[in-house]
């Protein structure tokens, strides 16, 4: 059903849970390195991949981080908790069961405000709690990818053991059609407060932040939230809002239809945004959680809690305020700029030398439309903030215009070296030469007798097509305010 | 005296006076080994040339000048539920036949930094499920005193192998009396540590919060400078106490009760003991008061139902440590064919691989964590855990120690309790509410039943970390005992 017609009959409420990967040096429970892309099962030990006899040890960091997560989202800490056991036999887990946490979470009970159109809407976090990974599996032939009718699977146990945080939101009621919106948008915030705090790299592509979305409809009018689905390890924050909007789509039209919502957990297809349903809720296994009795309980300190705490970075909804007042932009263009995670990028730059409107105006305009291209994240172009304060001051020095200053981009964006470099080795210094000028401008003008005459008849505007002449016989490199009153001035023409 | 009937702190002492070599006497338990196991079959593994290598690393550090501990040298045998590096490690079960650990346990690491030479690997109920050693996937191990009788468990492999000769020390594990109980039926000094006092690092788990590694001896002196070699904090061990603990080993030397308070648990008597048992018990009872302890009566109502509630948490805590044999990373895979799924290989692995004993276990505990029946079983189990210590706390607010018999009977024959699970369960009647809680508890030899000329033991409990008063109480009843038999009660042991 069309997204217009399924929320003129439906309310959606929302749920996410988020998976946040740690960035610690160790795993969870043992020593091993957690670093990605190691080739397979070279991160591992016998803790890691339950050797009989071998034993988990909580690591401090994590723990930590955890809590530090936990206070930034205004939560409750856990004087006293336990890590639990949940049992169940899946190949790419070493222990048949995974270390988390069950009815004592870490931290409990917050907030996250997030913005959307302008508005604040108060996201209520549940729990934040700390979990281990999984490995790996590969499933080799059959045409799914997935185990099923795959020919052979093979595992890489790097990953197992690796700390997952995982958050969870209650319930997000009365987001109306805006709940794709929402939903990006808490990722959004999220992402940007786990990086603030420094605790992980959330690079979403390598699968350190990944979301399950929850959806589930009322008809309009009742008060009573309809059956939810899980759609699991949804990737990206774009397909974030896609699944919400192509579950909040396919639920209104299976009610619609007269059918009734299976509790399940659901897939989420990149290419077509849709969803296909995994496994059922009503055959889902009994996890028969218990208190890890391998590991003490967690009692941390309140004193050092409350250190934590008084040491928290400037959360990202403080310094995007803060930013804006210094920056002077609109709420619109600090949107933006946090939707295209832009906002590090220009303080970055800006703090390198660059007045934030032009550090604001290369990274939200060339340069995104440039990682677009590339289909890269905006942070990962192979170019600094440094460098495009470096270019900004050129232009502003008068050594570059913007057209020239796109095509020094360009050649830091290839790898041909700083902006200095590339400004020698492609010869792109603005022509400033009276002489050389004079001489391309007289050409210009012999060439273009009958513009030449509307502008000494005093059609000024007519000068446009001349500087338009000198730029292009220039290659680009002249200086058009400069080309304009010497050619106003060999033309007799004052304005 | 033949070197394998000297105490292991003899054997210390001679090694390191250069009168005989780590290598002669490695050898000549290794010859006793080859002598009687036909009859005893307490070893799982043995490998002669890995031990006398051990023996000749020992004899050229100490020719190096190297200052060892005072058991460098001395024969051990590990019971298989500990890793060593250089030897396979099965658990007594199927599933891991053959397997080799690319580590060693914590206690393994110890006792061979120690200079401890282990002799090899021995038997144990599966998985360290059971009290007779019959539930071994490789058969069971014989009763030194009587080649007919079990020699408890499940540690009966560690305790038979001491019981025998074949070595003056070995490790064991107490999950609900397996040190304990097997030491008794056997004659020997056998004790649980506080939880928490010895590593479980590299111990395969059955119960992890009740699990606890300990020593077995021919003697209460021998035990304790076991237990301190292996003894102290372990960072690879969340569960292990980061605290000073007493010196048991100066514990086992003062050896005095006078003016110590003794309770005598009121529950543990009566109808279910052998009356050889208690006749026993209670001489030692009174012989510990013409020592000069003060004995009183003390009752521990929860210990009743301490046997099932360990029946339900024990199970539970097994029916998830033992997930991780599933065919997939090592042991036994049944039915990799190409045409099976993952999850069918991991069932019919753990259909062969498993005994009936560990199965009947994972299916209670499985069923006890169940959604639903949680809160009736598992969390009921743990409430009554918290009854126990808080017995224990009431307890030890009027003694210093606790007693009774360690085991309600003696020996019993191989094969009579092996189709009657709760039978062959109620051997660890005595036992348990010191797992339960964590305490410290010991059993020492005192006596012979009259009905059948077999071992009896008296366990000692006390408190948590209190483990130098179990050796303190056990030295003095081994002293005042001996010097009535004329020597240890092992001596009237059959010869084999």
């Amino acid at each position: 059903m069309p997204y217009d017609e399924a929320l003129e009959r439906f309310e959606p409420v929302l749920g996410l849970e988020t998976h946040v990967e740690l960035g610690t040096a160790s795993k969870m429970f043992c020593g091993c390195p957690t670093t990605f892309g190691a080739p397979p099962n070279t991160h591992v030990c016998p803790v890691c991949l339950a050797l009989p006899g071998a034993l988990p040890t909580a690591n401090a960091a994590a723990i930590e981080a955890t809590i530090r997560i936990g206070l930034a989202l205004n939560c409750s800490i856990a004087e006293w908790c336990r890590f639990a056991r949940k049992n169940y036999f899946y190949p790419d887990m070493p222990k048949n069961y995974q270390i988390s946490q069950y009815d004592e979470p870490l931290c409990f009970d917050g907030y996250l405000d997030v913005e959307v159109n302008g508005e604040v809407v108060r996201v209520e976090i549940e729990r934040v709690h700390l979990e281990e990974d999984t490995g790996k599996s590969t499933h080799v032939g059959g045409a799914t990818g997935r185990i099923h009718g795959a020919d052979y699977s093979i595992v890489d146990y790097n990953r197992a053991g690796i700390p997952l945080v995982e958050i969870v939101t209650k319930p997000i009621p009365g987001t109306d059609r805006l709940a794709p919106e929402v939903a990006r948008a808490y990722g959004t915030e999220l992402r940007e407060l786990v990086r603030g705090l420094g605790v992980s790299d959330v690079r979403m592509e390598e699968g350190s932040m990944r979301f399950d979305v929850n959806v589930s409809l009322m008809p309009r009018g009742s008060s009573e939230w309809g059956t939810r689905t899980e759609t699991k390890n949804v990737n990206s924050l774009r397909s974030v809002e896609r699944a919400v909007r192509g579950e909040i789509e396919r639920q209104a039209a299976v009610l619609a239809g007269g059918g009734r919502i299976i509790q399940e957990t659901r897939h989420f297809h990149e290419d077509t945004g849709s969803t296909t349903p995994g496994r059922s809720k009503e055959e889902a296994q009994d996890y028969r959680y218990f208190p890890e009795p391998d590991l003490v309980p967690i009692a941390p300190d309140p004193a050092w809690v409350a250190e934590l705490k008084a040491s928290l970075p400037e959360l990202p909804g403080a310094r995007r305020k803060r930013l804006q007042r210094e920056w002077g932009v609109s709420d619109l263009d600090m949107q933006s700029m946090h939707n295209a995670d832009a906002i590090d990028l220009v303080e970055a730059t800006v703090a390198a030398g660059a007045p934030p409107a032009d550090a604001r105006k290369w990274w939200m305009g060339e340069l995104a439309r440039r990682a677009n291209e590339a289909g890269v994240p905006l942070r990962e172009l192979r170019i600094t903030p440094d460098e495009i304060a470096r270019v900004c001051a050129m232009v502003a020095g008068g050594a570059l215009n913007d057209k020239l200053a796109r095509q020094v981009l360009e050649g830091v964006l290839n790898g041909e070296g700083t902006p200095d470099e590339v400004v020698a080795a492609r010869g792109l210094q603005i022509v400033n030469d009276e002489g050389e000028l004079s001489a391309i401008i007289d050409q210009v003008l012999a060439g273009n007798a009958d513009a030449a005459d509307k502008v000494r008849g005093g059609k000024i505007a007519a000068v446009g097509a001349l500087v338009g002449g000198v730029m292009k016989a220039s290659r680009g490199k002249a200086d058009a305010g400069r080309a304009r009153e010497l050619i106003l001035e060999k033309l007799g023409v004052s304005e | 005296m033949s070197l394998t009937h000297k105490t292991a702190a003899e054997l210390g002492a001679l090694i390191a006076s250069g009168e005989v070599s780590a290598v002669e006497v490695a050898q000549a338990h290794l010859d006793r080994i080859a002598a009687v196991e036909p009859q005893v079959n307490a070893f799982l593994h043995v490998d002669a040339e890995t031990t006398l290598e051990q023996a000749r690393t020992v004899d050229a550090r100490r020719a190096a000048g190297e200052r060892l501990g005072p058991l460098a040298g001395v024969p051990i045998a590990h019971k298989d539920v500990f890793t060593t590096a250089d030897m396979p490690t099965t658990a007594g079960s199927k599933i891991l036949e053959g397997w080799r650990p690319p580590y060693d346990a914590t206690v393994t690491r110890r006792l061979r930094e120690a200079g401890l030479v282990i002799l090899g690997k021995t038997n144990l109920d599966e998985f360290a499920m059971g009290s007779s050693t019959e539930n071994s996937a490789y058969g069971p191990t014989r009763n030194p005193w009587d080649l007919s009788r079990i020699p408890g468990g499940s540690s009966g492999g560690s305790s038979a192998a001491v019981a025998a000769y074949e070595a003056p020390l070995s490790t064991g594990t107490d999950t609900g009396g397996s040190i304990r109980q097997p030491a008794a039926v056997t004659g020997i000094v056998g004790m649980k540590p506080t939880y928490g006092g010895s590593s479980r690092y590299g111990l395969i788990a059955f119960a992890s919060s009740l699990d606890t590694p300990g020593p077995f001896a021919r003697n209460v002196m021998d035990a304790a400078l076991l237990q301190e070699a292996f003894s102290g904090h372990d960072p690879l061990d969340s569960t292990s106490i980061d605290a000073p603990v007493p010196s048991v080993v100066e514990a086992a030397r003062q050896g005095d009760v006078a003016g110590l308070r003794i309770g005598v648990v009121k529950e543990f008597g009566g109808e279910g003991y052998q009356p050889g048992v208690l006749a026993r018990f209670h001489e030692t009872v009174e012989l510990l008061e013409s020592l000069g302890a003060k004995v009183v009566e003390v009752s521990c109502p929860s210990f009743t139902v301490a046997l099932p509630a360990y029946y339900l948490i024990a199970p539970s805590e097994c029916s998830s440590n033992l997930a991780r044999f599933d065919a997939m990373r090592y042991g036994l895979r049944v039915g990799d064919d190409g045409t099976r799924s993952a999850e069918e290989v991991m069932a019919l692995t753990r259909a062969a691989g498993f005994g009936p004993e560990v199965k009947r276990r994972i299916i209670l505990g499985t069923y006890a964590l169940s959604s639903g029946y949680y809160d009736a079983y598992y969390g009921q189990a743990q409430k009554v855990r918290t009854l126990i210590a808080r017995d224990f706390e009431a307890a030890f607010g009027q003694v210093d120690v606790l007693v009774s018999p360690t085991t309600p009977t003696t020996a019993f024959p191989i094969g009579e309790r092996a189709d009657d699970p709760m039978a062959m369960y109620l051997a660890d009647l005595c036992t348990i509410p010191a797992n339960m809680a964590g305490n410290a508890a010991i059993s020492v030899p005192c006596g012979l039943a009259d009905e059948d000329g077999l071992p009896v033991g008296l366990q000692i409990m006390a408190p948590v970390l209190g483990d130098d008063r179990c050796y303190r109480v056990a030295a003095a009843v081994e002293n005042a005992l001996e010097s009535r038999w004329g020597g240890a009660l092992l001596s009237k042991a059959p010869a084999l």
